[in-house]
């Protein structure tokens, strides 16, 4: 039983696991796709605006610097064109026209000068002591002196402080002469520094050699000429701006990068910004996201294991039933072969007796007629002929019982007061011979009738009472009789505290010949015979009951009184079992 | 009273043997017939008879049958099925066709005798019932 329990508990073990697995499999899979499709496509949308944004806002930045350094060139040009070199050769003048500049651009301008071609300043309008300056061997004057506009890289100079200038080459007497603004690097760097996204997104400036031409917000571990080739390798959108990641290898951050060409492609202004920080915004998305699947997984995983604990339980309950139906089954099946088994014997068995018991009446009608009178042993023998009749009938109402236990009844159907009748089978127990046992009723009061046979259930409650008065005679003790109903059917339980039924004989209580009585004292036939006519009327007897605390039976009796028998036909008094 | 005249029928041969000499005993003229036919037989032969003790289940024509047949021809005989337990509806069902009574084996000699002197008297009773209405019928025609 303990094996068949523990299988039966790893079965349910396994099949628990098995339709968990199944159901969290099925429901995982669509919403794994779906959350990966869908942060997916959040992704492709948000890097896609990402980019957008960041390719809008270089693109605007390197038109506002552009615009700037027009701006700044046309100053000069119109401060060239509008006052003739002679006249700012007179450093008043330079003076007045550099005030006058700084007025109107807000202190962009640092300086003016003029340089002949040989590079030295011939002029000067600042706050640096640069007057005769020479500047012959600088790049930036070699270069401006070949072009009429000209914007410099940034560079340190006389003053030593990162600076450029922007020029305009004239003409004065039959010289090349450059007029030269420097431009304040501190408001030029701020028009790139403004650019700040996040913690770690900023903007520089580099020329084609790769040297920077504003301060980068931290020095870049790679050069900026590998960096500038790196950069015209990535893709380049349709304004201009190149799009791109590179990894800093010594930070280990992975950065992405927009780049745009300036100042007639001389510079590049590139923003760049770590990837991890470009994203902090989906990657909270993506937590909560992670966050909200992993939530709705542990409610699934915890729902599917509740509920199906709870089916798993539901499914034992009804193996138990189905269960205990079978077992009823093959009771039933087992008392419909006892019985028909019984009625073939009865008969078979019931011929012979009578030839016994007719030869044996025979015999006693010739003793009688006096012809052996004087025989020794008459009186033993008329013993045995006596002895002979009553194992004969003890033998008849064996095969009487048994038929009683087999055969289809006959019993009269009626209207029957269950309580009524319970009374009338208590008022047969003599209360001065039995004493020492107390009968208790506890009967409910408008019981409904039940329709059945008067005599069958006094049979049946008689069994029972005599059973339990047999085992309490000795001991002493209370036979507990309750009625009940509910809708459809009536309950009558016939307990007491006597010594209770082993654990090993509860099952077979019900079986014919199955009796603990001492031989001669009980056939074995009261409680099938019981069990046989409680069964026919559509009812069930069942029995409890633990040994040294007593003994319970229960019956429950149909309303409608059901008949399963074929054969109602009244039976005379004879066929009633005694 | 006359001694009452008997056929006992059953296919159990020393059953019939013995309860014969017991009721023979016990002041009973009596017939006896192993089947359905030969009570049959035996009923042509002795119309006088009172009662049929007939057990029911032989074989051949069983008890019913033979009830059937007696009660069809001579209906003024009283039958009292004997039967063993596992055929008591078909005894029931006997007398629904017109048998007196029924006993059940082994029966005790004196119940089947006082079952046979019952019947006896019921079928003189009747025939003396009919003959008196045969009496009165005869003498109402010759009344002046």
């Amino acid at each position: 039983m303990n094996q068949d329990k523990q299988a039966r508990r790893e079965i349910s073990i396994s099949f628990t696991r098995h339709i968990v697995l199944v159901v969290i499999i099925v429901s995982f899979t669509p919403m794994i796709v779906v959350s990966g499709i869908i942060l997916d496509q959040y992704y492709t949308s948000y890097r896609e605006k990402l980019y957008a944004h960041l390719n809008e806002m270089v693109h605007k930045h390197t038109q506002n610097i552009d615009g700037f350094l027009t701006e700044r060139l046309n100053d000069i040009k119109f401060l060239s064109q509008t006052c003739g070199d002679d006249q700012l050769i007179n450093e008043s003048v330079l003076y007045e026209k550099l005030v006058l500049l700084q007025r109107n651009s807000g202190n962009v301008f640092e300086d003016l000068g003029i340089i002949n071609e040989a590079g030295i300043q011939i002029a000067y309008a600042g706050p640096y002591k640069l007057e005769q300056a020479f500047y012959a061997e600088e790049e930036w004057f070699q270069e401006a002196l070949q072009h009429q506009y000209y914007i410099s890289d940034v560079f340190l100079g006389l003053r030593s402080r990162p600076h450029f200038i922007v020029s305009v080459r004239n003409v004065y007497q039959n010289e090349r002469v450059l007029l030269r603004a420097t431009i304040n690097f501190e408001a030029f760097n701020a028009l790139v520094e403004n650019l700040r996204i996040g913690a770690t997104g900023f903007a520089f400036i580099v020329n084609q050699k790769g040297k920077y031409q504003t301060r980068p917000h931290y020095d870049l571990i790679q050069n900026a000429p590998s960096y500038l080739q790196v950069i015209k390798k990535a893709e380049q959108k349709e304004n201009g701006v190149y799009v791109g990641t590179v990894s800093d290898v010594f930070r280990n951050k992975d950065l992405i990068f927009l780049a745009a060409p300036l100042k007639n492609e001389d510079w590049m202004l590139v923003f760049q910004q770590e990837r991890e920080d470009a994203y902090e915004d989906l990657k909270r998305t993506q937590i909560i996201a992670g966050i909200i699947i992993f939530v709705g997984a542990l409610m699934i995983v915890l729902m599917n294991l509740f509920f199906f604990h709870k089916a798993v339980g539901r499914i034992a309950e009804a193996d138990k039933a189905k269960e205990m139906m079978n077992r009823q089954v093959i009771e039933t099946g087992k008392m419909a072969s006892v019985g028909r088994l019984a009625a073939g014997i009865a008969h078979e068995i019931n011929n012979p007796v009578a030839i016994m018991v007719e030869e044996a009446g025979w015999i006693d009608d010739l003793l009688n007629d006096g012809d052996f009178d004087e025989c020794k042993n008459l009186d033993e023998l008329k013993n045995s002929l006596k002895q002979i009749n009553t194992q004969g009938k003890r033998c008849k109402d064996i095969t009487h019982k048994l038929l009683s236990f087999a055969r289809k009844t006959g019993s009269k159907l009626e209207q029957i007061q269950i309580n009524d009748t319970i009374e009338e089978v208590i008022g047969l127990f003599d209360k001065s011979t039995y004493s020492r046992i107390s009968f208790e009723l506890n009967l409910a009061e408008e019981l409904p009738p039940i329709y059945g046979s008067r005599t069958e259930l006094q049979q049946v409650l008689l069994n029972l009472v005599n059973n339990a008065v047999y085992f309490l005679e000795k001991e002493g003790g209370t036979i507990r009789i309750a009625t009940n109903f509910d809708n459809d059917n009536v309950f009558i339980v016939v307990e007491d505290n006597g010594p209770g039924i082993p654990k090993s004989n509860l099952e077979r209580v019900f079986d014919p010949f199955f009796t603990t009585k001492p031989v001669g004292k009980g056939s074995g036939l009261g409680l099938a015979i019981c069990y046989g006519i409680i069964k026919r009327r559509g009812g069930e007897i069942t029995v409890s009951s633990a040994v040294d605390a007593g003994t319970s039976f229960e019956i429950r009796l149909p309303l409608g009184g059901q008949d399963q028998s074929s054969d109602n036909r009244p039976l005379p008094p004879e066929s009633i079992p005694a | 009273m006359k001694a009452p005249f008997v056929m006992i029928v059953d296919d159990e041969v020393p059953f019939v043997e013995t309860i014969s000499k017991r009721l023979v005993k016990r002041n009973v003229k009596l017939l006896k017939a192993f089947t359905g036919e030969e009570c049959l037989e035996a009923l042509q032969a002795h119309q006088n008879l009172d009662v049929v003790v007939l057990d029911v289940k032989m074989p051949g024509m069983d008890g019913i049958e033979a009830l059937k047949a007696i009660k069809d021809k001579y209906p003024m005989v009283e039958v009292v099925m004997l039967t063993g337990h596992g055929t008591i509806e078909t005894a029931i069902q006997g007398m629904k066709l017109g048998a007196h009574d029924y006993m059940m084996k082994p029966c005790d000699i004196d119940d089947l005798v006082a079952k046979i002197v019952e019947a006896t008297e019921k079928k003189r009773a009747k025939e003396e019932k009919i003959r008196a209405a045969q009496s009165e019928e005869f003498l109402s025609r010759y009344e002046p």
